[in-house]
């Protein structure tokens, strides 16, 4: 094992059967040096108060389960370090979100935020199996590969000041992966994803904080997409004025 | 309590239950399909899944050579007719994928590339860099969402199976976010919940693979098959033990000792010029022999060896492993672009399951089961790495289309009937709910089952250790009916799912013990110190494992052999 240390962690406790308004609870706790924040929530769990609630599941920063605020910014908990903070630590459900029970939060609004962006290859006629795999160049790959990263672990929308503000905003999660698809070389669906990125709570909800891209725990860059997302839909509107919808 | 109907339930979100859903769909587009999952689908464990998916692709590849690779792989335990369709629907299935957007990485041509995996004789595993399983899911999951007749039930955990006349009618699931139980009626279920890693302390596995559908099957009467063949990978970060893909060796990775020989290839361990793309099981055994040759690291979690990437060059590693450099990184503190990354063997797979035909179906009528939660016998004694991200796609997609079939001929039940399973069910689980009266703690009774199954059902076996973990396993599941319960919220109570979740686990875990107990021969990932050799004149065929309040009974099925006869495996 690793040097054991003690820390003491503050986590946000809520439970509607009981409480009005969340509360917190510090639990002082040994904890090794290589942890990260969500080995203290275990060991708090399995050795110290069984009714705590939080979601986990990979330990490996891919499920994208363990999204929660550590001193008040949006962390992905299983790859934080415990030692990137001092004595004491602060745990608290995401930001932006209902809050369920404890650490977790409802995603209801995001499931269908994501759907609605119809995150999947549309084209005018389907391939059949016997046709076989569609050729991509690796530069066709590339340009939209980084934006089929996202775990969707909701960090972002903790970190967006305009999804605090704006209920109808679709996201950083939910245009990236818009985004993903209408750069995808075997997609041809633009025209009606980009319908809905110009929608009220579409792109141009969007107020440019970068914040997202900042605390994406897996390098997505959901404000480039955007950006992007912003020029490439004006350009199918202002197409759309020359060609109406079903001409061709 | 609410019920609700549909004509298939499928329980689980990952590859192979997405796939079974969509299949579903295809087979009859007015089908009504519930995805029940205890879990987002996109959190399923799939996700963790890194180094590829095989099917046939390239001129120099048949399927003939991937049917022999997989057999020889097995330890000539996979069921051979099983084997020849998985290759022949393989490549179907991955270009499917390909179709609905996975990123598979491309040669410059724009075709599909593949990479060399252990145990394949040629370079056939389709890949996404490092993240296959992640691609593979979040392309199935986002296709799936165009289907409004796949309705999911997220966070939703199944307890029981609703049975009527001995066919199975739909399931108990338990709303984690209301604490209320209710009835998702359906003609046929199909499972779909992955593995049970967690019964072991070490492993590659998410905190949710806790055998779940293993558990309700096995309970309902139908037996789990080959629970004895556990695969150890061998290369896992230790401490966490979290993943380092096979494609590391695949793309030229090197295993070395504390020496810094490459071990594979100076000592002979039987994997011949194959050296690291040895299979998973003959290498872990090798990795255990080094240490135990004194030849190991010594680390702060026990004695590992080293996986060393340093000659692949950065520009490779970013392009063809980018996670691999991630998990170093940030798990072990280790670059893997200058440093060798510490490794050692793992507990990743169960090779056994839930007993299924061809087509996922079990003799529970209505009853399928696909992906790893199923034993369909493609696996055997020791599965090839690669293989069994396609098999969720080719057995998922299998048993959701027959599930279709079966439920068009089926009766829903009656729901008097089925209500009162439910009603009891929701007993059951209101009597665990904040059950203040007991001296055991889930965290302890599960730390000493891991412990058990670590000690008796390791890389290497034997008689005595083997027992010892029976009769622990039978001494544990007494303790489970004494543990203590403190939550008494209904609102997302993880501690009522984390209890009923260790209930699973016990099962499955002693029918792993009960399983590996009795097989007195070395068979792929079985390998005893006491019977140190392949014997067929006794030994080829399955085992079944059947449930019985009085303890497991253990009994035998035949292995369909085909054109490839047993012989030494040898590479």
């Amino acid at each position: 094992m690793s040097e054991v240390t003690k820390k003491t962690v503050v986590v946000t406790r809520f439970d509607p059967d009981q409480d009005e308004v969340p509360k917190t609870q510090s639990y002082e706790i040994p904890v090794q040096s290589d942890w990260k924040v969500l080995d203290a929530l275990n060991y708090i769990k399995d050795e110290v108060d069984p009714t705590l609630s939080h979601r986990w599941s990979c330990r490996m920063a891919v499920c994208g389960s363990c999204g929660m605020m550590v001193n008040g910014e949006p962390k992905l908990t299983c790859k934080d370090a415990l030692s990137n903070y001092g004595n004491t630590i602060e745990v608290e459900p995401l930001a932006n979100f209902p809050v369920v029970r404890d650490l977790v939060v409802e995603l209801d609004g995001f499931m269908e935020r994501f759907k609605k962006v119809k995150p999947w290859i549309i084209r005018a006629k389907e391939l059949a199996v016997e046709e076989g795999a569609t050729r991509q160049s690796p530069q066709e790959l590339a340009d939209f590969k980084q934006w089929s990263m996202c775990i969707n672990c909701m960090l972002c929308y903790s970190a967006c000041p305009v999804v605090g503000n704006d209920p109808h905003f679709l996201g950083p999660a939910a245009i990236a992966l818009g985004h993903r698809y209408n750069m995808d070389s075997r997609d041809e669906g633009s025209a009606e994803r980009n319908e809905v990125m110009l929608e009220e709570g579409g792109v141009f909800a969007c107020s440019y904080a970068n914040e997202c891209s900042e605390v994406c725990p897996k390098d997505v860059d959901p404000a480039a997409a955007v950006q992007q997302g912003k020029a490439l839909s004006l350009l199918d509107w202002a197409k759309g004025l020359v060609l109406p919808r079903g001409s061709e | 309590m609410e019920v609700i109907e549909h004509d298939v339930v499928v329980v689980g979100g990952g590859a192979a239950g997405i796939r079974a859903a969509i299949a579903a769909i295809e087979e009859d587009p007015n089908v009504s399909v519930a995805m029940v999952s205890k879990v987002y689908p996109m959190r399923s464990h799939t996700v963790s899944a890194e180094g590829g998916a095989a099917a046939v692709a390239r001129e120099d590849d048949t399927l003939e050579m991937h049917g022999y690779d997989t057999v020889k792989g097995s330890d000539f335990l996979g069921d051979q007719h099983v084997i020849e369709y998985f290759v022949e629907e393989a490549p179907k299935e991955l270009t499917l994928l390909e179709h609905w957007g996975c990123p598979w990485s491309r040669n410059e041509d724009g075709t599909v590339a593949t990479r060399a995996f252990g145990g394949m004789t040629t370079k056939r595993t389709w890949f996404a860099a490092d993240k296959v399983g992640f691609h593979m899911l979040h392309a199935l999951f986002q296709h799936s969402m165009q289907f409004d007749r796949i309705v999911r039930y997220d966070e939703q955990f199944v307890t029981r199976l609703l049975m009527e006349d001995g066919a199975v009618k739909g399931v108990v699931a338990l709303d984690m976010r209301q604490g209320e139980v209710r009835l998702i009626r359906g003609r046929a279920v199909v499972l779909a919940t992955g593995g049970a890693g967690k019964c072991f302390p070490f492993t590659t596995n998410g905190n949710i693979k806790t055998g779940d559908g293993m558990a309700l099957a096995y309970r309902a009467g139908v037996p789990l098959k080959d629970m004895e063949f556990v695969q150890y990978h061998p290369t896992g970060l230790p401490g966490t033990g979290i993943l380092i893909t096979e494609a590391t060796r695949g793309e030229g990775g090197h295993l070395k000792n504390s020496e810094g020989t490459r071990f594979l290839v100076e000592y002979d361990y039987g994997l011949g010029t194959k050296a690291e793309l040895g299979p998973r099981d003959m290498i872990s055994r090798a990795i255990i022999q080094e240490i135990q040759a004194g030849r190991g690291i010594e680390g702060p979690y026990g004695q590992y060896v080293h996986l060393d990437l340093t000659h692949l060059g950065e520009a490779k590693l970013k392009e063809r492993l980018p996670f691999v450099l991630e998990l170093a990184r940030t798990y072990v503190g280790v670059d893997p672009v200058t440093q060798p990354i510490p490794i050692r063997p793992v507990v990743h797979y169960m090779m056994g399951g839930v007993d299924t035909n061809i087509d996922g179906a079990t003799d529970l009528p209505g009853l399928y089961a696909a992906g790893e939660v199923a034993c369909v016998s493609m696996n055997g004694a020791n599965r090839l790495g690669s293989n069994s991200l396609t098999e969720c796609l080719v057995f998922g997609a299998r048993s959701g289309r027959c599930a279709v079939a079966f439920a068009r001929g089926a009766s829903a039940g009656d729901e008097a009937s089925l209500r009162a399973q439910g009603e009891e069910e929701a007993h059951r689980i209101e009597t665990l709910r904040g059950k203040n009266k007991g001296g055991e703690t889930i965290a302890g009774v599960r730390r000493e089952m891991q412990q058990a199954m670590e000690d008796g059902c390791g890389v290497y076996r034997e008689q005595g250790s083997m027992d010892a973990a029976v009769s622990a396993l039978a001494q544990l599941k007494g303790r489970y009916a004494d543990l203590v319960l403190r939550d008494t919220s209904k609102v997302f109570n993880t501690e009522i799912i984390a209890a009923l979740e260790l209930g699973n686990m016990l099962d499955v875990a002693e029918a792993v013990a009960v399983s590996a107990a009795q097989r007195q021969e070395s068979r792929g990932a079985h390998t005893r110190r006491d019977f140190t050799t392949r014997d067929d004149q006794n030994w080829l065929h399955h085992t079944l494992c059947h449930f019985d309040p009085a303890g497991p009974r253990i009994d035998r099925k035949p292995v369909t052999l085909g054109h490839w006869e047993p012989e030494e495996r040898k590479y």
